[in-house]
């Protein structure tokens, strides 16, 4: 018998060792190894993740790590960015905000995605802990400026609010007015996606410039430029500036004020905003474009001269986010001048247009895949692809990873070849052997999935659309893709075989979403029978699902693992299969 | 890269291995539920690689009848974009089942390719909702600006102009298009009822429409028995129900709704409140109880 190392620590010291863990997937590892780790660990976690919030229940959460001060949760599924979940599905975090203030009084950050966030909930929190510091809400919903002024009026040692992509409901600008003249901690402040109503510019200007340590600044499109000097020259610590609109009449006198206080801002690494731009105004940012490492530019209607000037001017660009008016011969600028680029998004201008009305194509990611060697992360929507141009890309950047990639209409052709596009997209998972999260398009076949399944061995997130032939592309991709975590489906013909043969994957997964496939009621309601621990939610505003044939395909499905089983949320249009007499199999 | 893939762990026999035991336990469990016939279903690794043509595809016309609904379908049973725009209150998407509405959607849809595809599909291509709304928001209000102020072409840059693909003129026709294909979710909220649903202003062609979608979706979800009678959406428009439909227009105004021609609103509204008839004073000259009805903008 050996003798066990860790009673020669005592609890501190492993305690303080732990304390440089930070990674989840670290410490979940560390509380596994024996059980008084587990214990000594569970003491010290201080930041909680939770990816599904119905995983699990707030009360196991808080049972087991009593000492959080950070928590993050996600609600609803990644498609609901897209309408494809209905309102009212669920993702309410009031519950966990509930049992928070009793048992969790010194919590500090709260980090929601995708969840449904009411007055009441952001009411409790400014009432509930003494020692509030972050909150950051992305592409949340459910509240009003009421909330975010308790939050205000309340939070005295509140250092970041950060609203990313919120539906805010705009009753107020004053809500600003609500943070006490003594208030002074604010560091990150993002108001980028409140509503057109006015924020109280004065409000903004004073809190600006009482709260020195300001590094984060985004403001919202109502912001108007001749506006933005005047804050600006409070704050020439910023590190991050989101513009408001960048549109204002052409006079030289404004023009100079903003210029000269945008110069004075010498610690600028990131700019976003630049909602209406008027060209003209665009060369006041060029001084500082030399540091920048990151710029959003994907609500800036300019075009691709003026966008391959500014880029230019940034030869230490990490991350772009752009509109396609970028143009091939943007995107080929792009990758002779900034070198460091490791991230690209290029959104469409125009994505129900019938005709291309930008020249961007799969020759501008080829460019910038050849040229821009630390490229890892890209999102491209383009209206038409080759296997060749991906099969170059992938060997230009094997260090991809994130792939994601639009071809706008469904089920396109390689335009070369009018071959399906497995082949491409197979280099590109064989090639990039650190791919995390890849999302397809274009016309594909059972083959591609095959492929993955093969060589995406570290993918974590697998995207789906309209592609695909039978059950067997679901097969691969579930039998295959080892590190598998969420999958999402839409629009493709994989039904109920490879859904059953692989029920046990769905465990070790933290969710699956198919919608408009081939998924039969009676298959989920087996799949929930063989699979307790997995919450198997059928989605279908027709009605019943038991008012059809078993042999129906359903609607939208969505299956997540759980220890907190069953949730009692939910709206009638969604069902799961639990006190189905008919379960009643051997 | 060509030809066929090589599978790891190499060998047929490990591949032929994985294949029985996938397709004995596939067929352990259709045993328990009823499927349709089986020899349709093949799982066999060699046959669908390749491309379309070796899969099992299911070539039986799409007007089927209810016993059709589990059969596997393939990619032949989706010759293009086909799904009926799904909404809250609207009909949802249908299109992979056998049954008659995807027969019909088939009968309108064309070939792969066809450009009038991507505006009908629901969450395609797939942006953000929030980005899609600031998109076409810059194009309203930049058409709004030229329209009502005049700024017009002088003070946008020659470049811009004499650029092939302007995207004043074009975008123009655009924003248009995604009006009308996308733009037609707006939040609805509802006194007294927490969550706002989202409903799709492009699915309906009136206000009748929309207030029967709106009384189905609001009445429909609630579970509790004391909510409004069923009459309430032929009420919700002329007044005289204890609820009333208004709207924010882009200008950030309150209005009622039914004032103006209904493609007008659809254009420049910006969200939807089910008011309580009590809070709507001073929204509209109707509410003064006058009988003669003003139809003019409130101040």
């Amino acid at each position: 018998m050996h003798k066990k190392m860790a009673f020669s620590f005592p609890d501190e010291v492993l305690e303080h060792v732990f304390s440089f863990i930070q990674s989840d997937k670290d410490r979940n590892s560390v509380s596994l190894v024996c059980k008084s780790w587990y214990e000594i660990e569970r003491w010290c976690r201080r930041k909680v993740f939770v990816g599904n919030c119905y995983a699990v229940s707030p009360r196991m959460v808080i049972k087991r790590f009593p000492e959080f001060r950070s928590i993050e949760l996600k609600g609803k599924p990644h498609f609901a960015d897209f309408n494809l979940v209905p309102d009212g599905w669920g993702g309410y975090v009031f519950p966990w905000i509930v049992e928070m203030a009793g048992a969790v009084p010194w919590l500090e950050e709260i980090k929601l995605k995708r969840m449904v966030v009411t007055d009441e909930s952001l009411e409790l929190i400014a009432k509930s802990f003494k020692n509030f510091k972050v909150l950051i809400l992305s592409s949340c919903e459910g509240f009003s400026t009421d909330g975010l002024a308790a939050i205000a009026a309340s939070c005295k040692n509140l250092k970041e609010l950060d609203l990313r992509d919120c539906e805010v409901d705009d009753l107020s600008g004053h809500w600003l007015s609500h943070f006490p003249d003594t208030y002074t901690s604010l560091v990150a402040l993002n108001i980028s996606c409140l509503g057109s109503d006015e924020v109280s510019l004065s409000a903004l200007e004073r809190l600006v410039g009482r709260c020195t340590s300001l590094k984060t600044l985004r403001l919202n499109r109502a912001v108007p430029l001749d506006k933005v000097a005047n804050i600006l020259r409070r704050a020439p610590q910023l590190v991050e500036f989101g513009t408001g609109t960048y549109a204002a009449e052409l006079r030289p006198d404004v023009y100079s004020d903003f210029a000269g206080a945008f110069s004075s801002c010498k610690e600028l690494k990131s700019l976003s905003g630049f909602w209406d731009v008027v060209p003209d105004y665009l060369p006041a940012i060029y001084p500082v474009c030399s540091k920048l490492t990151s710029l959003n530019l994907s609500y800036a209607t300019i075009q691709s001269p003026e966008l391959i000037k500014l880029v230019s001017h940034c030869p230490n660009l990490q991350r772009l986010l752009v509109l396609d008016y970028i143009e091939d011969s943007g995107l080929e600028a792009l990758a002779s001048s900034c070198k460091d680029l490791q991230e690209l998004r290029v959104f469409p201008s125009d994505p129900f247009g019938v005709e291309p009305n930008v020249s961007l194509t799969e020759q501008g990611l080829v460019a910038v895949s050849s040229g821009c060697p630390k490229l890892q992360s890209v999102l491209y929507f383009c209206r038409r692809m080759s296997n060749e141009a991906l099969v170059t890309v992938a060997k230009n950047c094997p260090n991809f990873t994130r792939f994601r990639l639009c071809i706008i209409e469904p089920r396109t052709a390689d335009y070369l070849t009018l071959e399906p596009l497995d082949v491409g997209f197979g280099a590109i998972v064989q090639y990039c052997k650190d791919l995390q999260r890849l999302s397809l398009s274009g016309l594909l076949t059972d083959r591609v999935f095959e492929y993955i399944g093969t060589y995406a061995k570290k993918l974590e997130m697998l995207s789906v659309a309209f592609a695909g032939d039978s059950d067997l592309g679901l097969h691969h991709v579930l039998s295959g893709c080892e590190s598998l975590r969420k999958l999402e489906i839409r629009d493709c013909p994989f039904g109920d075989k490879a859904l059953l043969a692989n029920a046990a994957k769905l465990e070790t997964m933290r969710s699956l979403w198919m919608s408009s496939c081939a998924v039969s009621f009676g298959a989920c309601k087996l799949l929930a029978q063989k699979m307790p621990r997995l919450n198997v939610e059928v989605i279908d505003e027709r009605g019943p699902p038991d008012s059809r044939p078993e042999s129906c395909s359903v609607d939208k499905l969505y299956i997540y693992r759980t220890v907190a089983g069953s949730r009692f949320d939910m709206p009638p249009f969604v069902w799961t299969m639990e006190d189905d007499p008919s379960l009643q199999l051997s | 890269m060509e030809g066929r893939l090589v599978l790891l762990g190499g060998g047929s026999s490990g591949v032929s291995t994985t294949e029985s035991a996938v397709l004995s336990k596939v067929e352990v469990v259709s045993e328990a539920c009823s499927y349709p016939a089986e020899s349709e279903l093949e799982l066999g690794l060699g046959l669908s690689l390749g491309g379309g043509g070796g899969s099992t595809g299911n070539t039986k016309a799409a007007n089927s009848s209810w016993g059709e609904c589990g059969r596997i379908l393939t990619a032949k049973d989706f010759p293009s974009v086909v799904s009926h725009r799904t909404n809250n209150g609207g009909s949802s998407s249908v299109a992979v089942s056998g049954t008659k509405r995807a027969a019909e959607t088939e009968s309108v849809s064309h070939d792969s390719g066809s450009p009038t595809g991507v505006s009908q599909v629901v969450g395609w291509p797939p942006i953000r909702a929030y980005r899609m709304n600031s998109l076409v928001n810059q194009a309203k209000a930049q058409r709004g600006d030229e329209l009502e102020s005049g700024i017009g072409e002088k003070d946008k840059p020659k470049d811009a102009l004499k650029k092939k693909l302007d995207y004043n003129g074009k975008q123009t026709s655009s924003a248009t298009v995604n009006e009308k294909a996308y733009l037609g979710f707006v939040k609805v909220n509802m006194d007294g009822i927490p969550i706002g649903r989202k409903v799709d202003l492009n699915a309906h062609s009136s206000y009748e429409g929309l207030a029967q979608a709106l009384e189905d979706m609001f009445l429909r979800s609630a579970n509790s028995a004391e909510k409004e009678p069923l009459t309430m959406a032929s009420k919700l428009l002329d007044g005289s129900s204890e609820f009333v439909l208004t709207y924010e227009d882009k200008e950030g105004d309150w209005m009622l709704v039914g004032d103006v021609p209904w493609r007008m609103f659809v254009g420049s509204v910006r969200r939807l409140r089910i008011m309580r008839t009590s809070e709507a004073n001073g929204l509209a000259p109707r509410f003064n109880e006058s009988n003669d009805r003003q139809r003019s903008k409130p101040i």
